[in-house]
Formats: structure tokens, C-alpha cells, sequence
């Protein structure tokens, strides 16, 4: 029992020494994200730290393990709610099933704002979010520059449930169908693991290997997309999202044309701002759409543009 | 434990009419009928290039098939060979990249990290007496929370060592005979194999990992040092849990902390589908390369087919119930 207990307060003191808690009277507003590990929520954490030190107020950023843990991302939520803070910003995993505990926070008085995908309710004051439609659909336009208006292509998808890739997803596929009948989709597939999606790509080159052109919906797919083309050597048009050390080279190299980028630091920087002006009592909008840029080998190091991407 | 003890607890593992030659030759039947019903149905899949797809697309599940095979017939099981296998490839990068030293220390810091990790997932079972099930899945998280603490959650670059992508993608053979485009890592995990395979059926060792999976209380009356032989087994599985680490960060170029997670279930699949009993004492690191190929000729040949991601999954999970049914019967009948 004894052991048990010196065990137990050892424990208690290690989680009080790597946890990073608001001291009391600070403006303080937890960030739930949808992950943490990924590059691209790390660059959301820098934007969000940014603010918080212009703002001089207290964040702190969590999120669950993998983007499906949606239980796990609401008991991130339910903690961070219980805590009082002054605001929440909160990135929903699943635009519906997490209304009931916002309801919770709203109930509190404490001012929401959503991030990177929206929540199918009036509780947000505002969403900072790219529009991934019309990112993608700007993509299926450089696709269709580049392969001469006419072929087959393909697309890799990092995800069929999650808004952002049924929006990615759409918007590339729906502007490729009104703007330009001579090309063909031939595929649509998903994997947001690189090795699976090289693997993916791979056959999809067996399967037809006159397509002239692969859309890749993430960071993750873009590996495997640039893997895929270097190992088959293959003459294609690679286009990808997101950004990320071997994405980037793949740009500088030729393997890859180019790619999309959301604006995360802006994403993160928007959350902070955001709840600071709404604790201030001021109006916000209800969308603010923080952007996205094309980026390839000519403006890649442009100081706008380096600015957003991550390694 | 005397010989003739050993061998009798060994008995069922060689013979051509042991049940598990019997569910490997099931195996072995099921993947020759997916190659040649792809082969039929589809314009593309029967081509050379993508033979050697289907064998690059192998080699990581398969290596950790290898890994995880002597743990389950040794009795135990090991969920976190994929996030070791994680673990093992940021190693490298700390190895390499951070710190700059030359291919070999690399290897060698993958290979043992992976078996310091495996020899830790041993001593909590044999020592600590927890099961193994609930041991791994702790060593499957402490590994993965380790790969995004060290690698500050961030890929790390192989660019700066590039003799490093000669441990996969690069094909060495195709210098020999021009053509022949085999990437490395496809030889590595043939080769792992066959020294897993010697070292199974033909060491002191793999006829204690036998004994250990049969009847562990016998082995132990007969004087074998149980606890050993037990952490000697998953440091072993996580010694080659880093083979794979370097196969998979070689081919992306980059070890990659978030990933890992579902590939322990990929290979635990293998294993079943390729006849060793997830009860222990029986079992071939044949049947799990058989197993492997199988996985990965039926994500190939239906991706080349068309069929969706979600049936993909559906048929997979259809496979591994099937083998393990036909294993079932076989049993029974044996």
C-alpha cells in the first residue's frame, strides 16, 4: 500500500512537472486540435503561440492521438471546459457528434471559435478555416494547365470521412467536371499513410498506365505520391497539399509540379486574435477564410510563401 | 529438459503431415489462386514491374511478421512491434542525421534500440508477471510517445546519408545483371527470413521458443530458464522490429514519428493467415512471408482492379477469418 501510494504521489508530481496549466488570473483559452503529432497542427501551434504572446494571454494546445478518436478529442474538451477558461477554440473532428459538449461551454458563457473545419451549429462565434474547396479546385486548374486540358488523371484522398478530405476531395473532382469534359477521373483512392500510398499510386499506375496526372490530398499522400513517381519513373504531373520537408524537395527537383497550401500559421494566429477580440466584446464574422497559396518551384522561397510552409 | 523431452514438444513443428505444413500448404495453395485469378480478371496485374511491387510492398509487413512470429510461438503476443518498428527508424535519424556518424552506427542504433525495447516488453511479462498482451500494449505506447518526444514530433531527413537509401529502394542486383530491378530491402526481408527460419528450427534457441509456446510449465520443470529465454525472445522480435525501421524510413526517405499504429494488426494477420497458432507451440516463418504476400497480392490486385478502399478492407478481414477457420479444421482432423 505504502509502495503503492509513494508510486502514486511520484506520479502525481511528474504530470504537475510536464503540464503547463494557466496560473490563476491569466486570460487563458485552451486550443483543441485535431491532432498533434502532424506537421501541419504544429505549424497551427506556432501561429496560436504567436498570438498568444502579442496578446499577452495563456493557451495551451492539445489534441488527440489520431484524427478518428473523436470520443477521446470530446474528453480533451470536457477537461478543458471544466477548467474555466476565458475562451475556447476548438477544431471538431466530427462537425456534429460534438455539439453537445460545446453546448456545455456555451452554457458557461465561455466564447467558442471554431478552426480548420467548421461545426454544424450557431455556437462558434466565428471559424478560421480554409476554404478546401476552392483551395482543391484551384489545384484541379493547375492539373488541367499543365496536362494540356485533356487525358486521364487520378486522385489519392488522405481521408473519406473527414471534412477536409470530402472537400478536398470534391472540389478538385467538381471543378475538373464542369470546367474541362475532355479529362477523365479515372481513380479515387485513400490512404494517409506515405508507404501505403506509394503502394496505392503504384497499382493505380499498373492499372492504367496511360494517366498523365495524380492529385495528392495531403502531406502524407504527397510522400507517397513522390515516392511512387520516383521509384516508377513514371511521366506524370504530381500536384500536392500541404507542405513538408520531402514535398517541398519533390517541388525543388521536378519530381512533384506543385502544391497547395492552407495558411496554418494564419489558422493558428486567427484563433488566438479571434477569441481575444470576443472576450473584448467585440463582433466577429461568422467565416474567416484565412487562405491557401500555390506554391512550386518558382515562388517557393518567396518570403510570403516560406513563411506558411513547414519542413 | 532432455532432448528427447524437447523434441517431443517440438514434434508437431517439422513433419511434412504436421498440421502446420498442412495450413502453410493451404497458404501457399491460396496465394498461388489470388495470383492467377488477378492474373485473369485484370489487364495489368500479371506484369514483371508489378511482381516487383507487390514484393517492395511486402517487405515491411513482412519483416515484422518475422518478428512478431517467434513471440507468438513462444505463447505470447507483441502489439507493439509496429511503433518499435517507429521507434527504431527515428533512432536512425537521431543516429545519422542529428548526430552525424557514418550508415553502420545507424544500423546498429536501430537494431538495438528495437532490441533494448523488445528486451524491455520481456522483463515487465517474465519478471513483473503482467500479460503479454498488456505489456505490449503499454510498450506500444511508451514507444510511440518516445518517437514524437525525440523526434520533437517531426520527420527526420535521411539527406545527408545517401548511401542510405541502399537498404531499399536502391536495386544493388540490377548492377549484376542489368534488368533485374529488385529494390534491396525485397533481399533483406528474404534474408531475415531464412536466418529467422535456421534459427527456429535449428538453434537451442528456437527449440526453447517451441518448448515455451507448448507447455511452459513443462519447459520449466525441466530446468529451463523460463524468464531468459522468455525476454531473449521479444528482444529478438524487436531487434528485427529495427531491421524493418530502416526498411520502411529508407524507402520514405525519412523517418516519420506519427506512423506505425495499425501496422502490429497488419502483421499479427500475416502470421495467423501464414498457420502459426495464436496459442503458441506451433508455427513457420514460411507460412508468415506466405501470409504477407497474401496481404499484399490482394491490396495490389484489387487497387488494379478498382475496387473501392472500404471492400479492400472488407475482403482483407474476410481472408484472415478463413485461414484461421481452415487452421481450425485442419487441427480437429489432425
Amino acid at each position: 500500500m505504502k509502495k503503492i501510494l509513494t508510486a502514486s504521489v511520484f506520479a502525481f508530481s511528474a504530470m504537475a512537472m510536464f503540464s503547463t496549466g494557466a496560473s490563476a488570473g491569466d486570460t487563458y483559452f485552451p486550443i483543441i486540435a485535431k491532432g498533434f503529432s502532424h506537421q501541419f497542427w504544429q505549424a497551427v501551434k506556432a501561429g496560436a503561440e504567436q498570438a498568444a504572446k502579442d496578446q499577452g494571454v495563456t493557451i495551451t494546445f492539445e489534441g488527440p492521438n489520431t484524427e478518428a478518436e473523436i470520443d477521446k478529442q470530446t474528453d480533451i474538451l470536457n477537461a478543458a471546459i471544466a477548467k474555466k477558461p476565458q475562451g475556447l477554440g476548438f477544431a471538431a473532428l466530427d462537425s456534429q457528434a460534438q455539439v453537445p459538449a460545446l453546448q456545455k461551454a456555451a452554457d458557461a458563457g465561455i466564447p467558442i471559435v471554431a478552426f480548420d473545419s467548421g461545426v454544424d451549429s450557431d455556437l462558434p462565434l466565428t471559424t478560421c478555416t480554409t476554404d478546401n474547396v476552392n483551395a482543391a479546385g484551384a489545384a484541379a486548374d493547375k492539373m488541367a494547365e499543365a496536362i494540356g486540358g485533356e487525358g486521364k488523371i487520378a486522385a489519392e484522398i488522405h481521408d473519406q470521412t473527414s471534412a477536409t478530405g470530402i472537400g478536398r476531395r470534391d472540389g478538385f473532382l467538381n471543378r475538373i467536371k464542369e470546367k474541362y469534359p475532355k479529362i477523365e477521373v479515372v481513380e479515387v483512392q485513400y490512404a494517409n499513410d506515405a508507404l501505403k500510398a506509394a503502394d496505392d499510386i503504384k497499382a493505380m499506375l499498373q492499372a492504367h498506365p496511360d494517366i498523365k496526372g495524380i492529385f495528392a490530398s495531403n502531406e502524407g499522400a504527397a510522400i507517397g505520391l513522390s515516392v511512387a513517381i520516383k521509384e516508377t519513373g513514371a511521366k506524370i504531373v504530381g500536384i500536392g497539399y500541404d507542405s513538408g520537408k520531402t514535398q517541398k524537395d519533390a517541388i525543388m527537383d521536378g519530381t512533384l509540379l506543385g502544391s497547395i497550401t492552407q495558411n496554418p500559421v494564419g489558422i493558428g494566429q486567427c484563433v488566438v486574435n479571434s477569441l481575444a477580440k470576443a472576450v473584448k466584446g467585440e463582433k466577429l464574422e461568422k467565416i474567416i477564410d484565412t487562405g491557401y497559396y500555390w506554391y512550386d518551384k518558382t515562388n517557393i522561397t518567396d518570403p510570403k510563401i516560406a513563411a506558411v510552409l513547414y519542413d | 529438459m532432455t532432448d528427447a523431452a524437447l523434441s517431443q514438444a517440438g514434434a508437431k513443428r517439422n513433419g511434412i503431415f504436421s498440421t502446420a505444413a498442412l495450413q502453410k500448404g493451404v497458404a501457399f495453395v491460396v496465394l498461388v489462386a489470388l495470383l492467377a485469378f488477378f492474373s485473369v480478371f485484370t489487364e495489368n496485374f500479371a506484369a514483371w514491374n508489378n511482381m516487383v511491387n507487390i514484393m517492395q510492398a511486402t517487405a515491411v509487413n513482412g519483416v515484422l511478421g518475422v518478428a512478431v512470429t517467434f513471440v507468438i510461438i513462444s505463447g505470447g503476443i507483441d502489439l507493439a512491434v509496429g511503433t518499435m518498428m517507429t521507434m527504431t527508424a527515428v533512432t536512425a535519424g537521431l543516429v545519422l542525421t542529428n548526430a552525424g556518424l557514418p550508415l553502420p552506427f545507424g544500423i546498429l542504433g536501430a537494431v538495438a534500440s528495437g532490441a533494448m525495447m523488445g528486451g524491455a516488453s520481456g522483463s515487465i511479462i517474465a519478471k513483473l508477471k503482467i500479460p503479454p498482451f498488456i505489456a505490449t500494449l503499454g510498450m506500444m505506447q511508451i514507444s510511440r510517445g518516445l518517437a514524437l518526444v525525440f523526434s520533437g514530433a517531426k520527420p527526420i531527413y535521411f539527406n545527408s546519408t545517401p548511401s542510405y537509401k541502399y537498404l531499399s529502394p536502391e536495386s544493388s542486383i540490377s548492377l549484376l545483371v542489368p534488368g533485374l530491378e529488385i529494390p534491396n530491402g525485397v533481399f533483406i526481408m528474404f534474408g531475415i527470413a531464412i536466418l529467422a527460419s535456421i534459427l527456429l528450427n535449428r538453434s537451442l534457441f528456437g527449440r526453447y521458443v517451441f518448448a515455451l509456446g507448448s507447455n511452459e510449465e513443462a519447459a520449466r520443470l525441466s530446468g529451463v530458464n523460463v524468464d531468459f529465454w522468455k525476454i531473449v525472445t521479444y528482444a529478438l522480435s524487436g531487434a528485427i522490429c529495427g531491421i524493418a525501421g530502416l526498411l520502411i524510413s529508407s524507402r520514405l526517405n525519412s523517418a516519420q514519428p506519427a506512423l506505425g499504429l495499425g501496422y502490429e494488426l497488419d502483421a499479427i494477420a500475416a502470421v495467423v493467415i501464414g498457420g502459426t497458432s495464436l496459442s503458441g507451440g506451433r508455427g513457420t516463418i514460411l507460412g508468415t512471408i506466405i501470409g504477407a504476400f497474401i496481404m499484399s497480392v490482394l491490396t495490389n490486385g484489387l487497387r488494379i482492379m478498382g475496387v473501392q478502399e472500404e471492400w479492400k478492407i472488407v475482403v482483407t478481414g474476410v481472408i484472415i477469418i478463413v485461414a484461421v477457420f481452415v487452421d481450425i479444421m485442419l487441427r480437429r482432423r489432425a
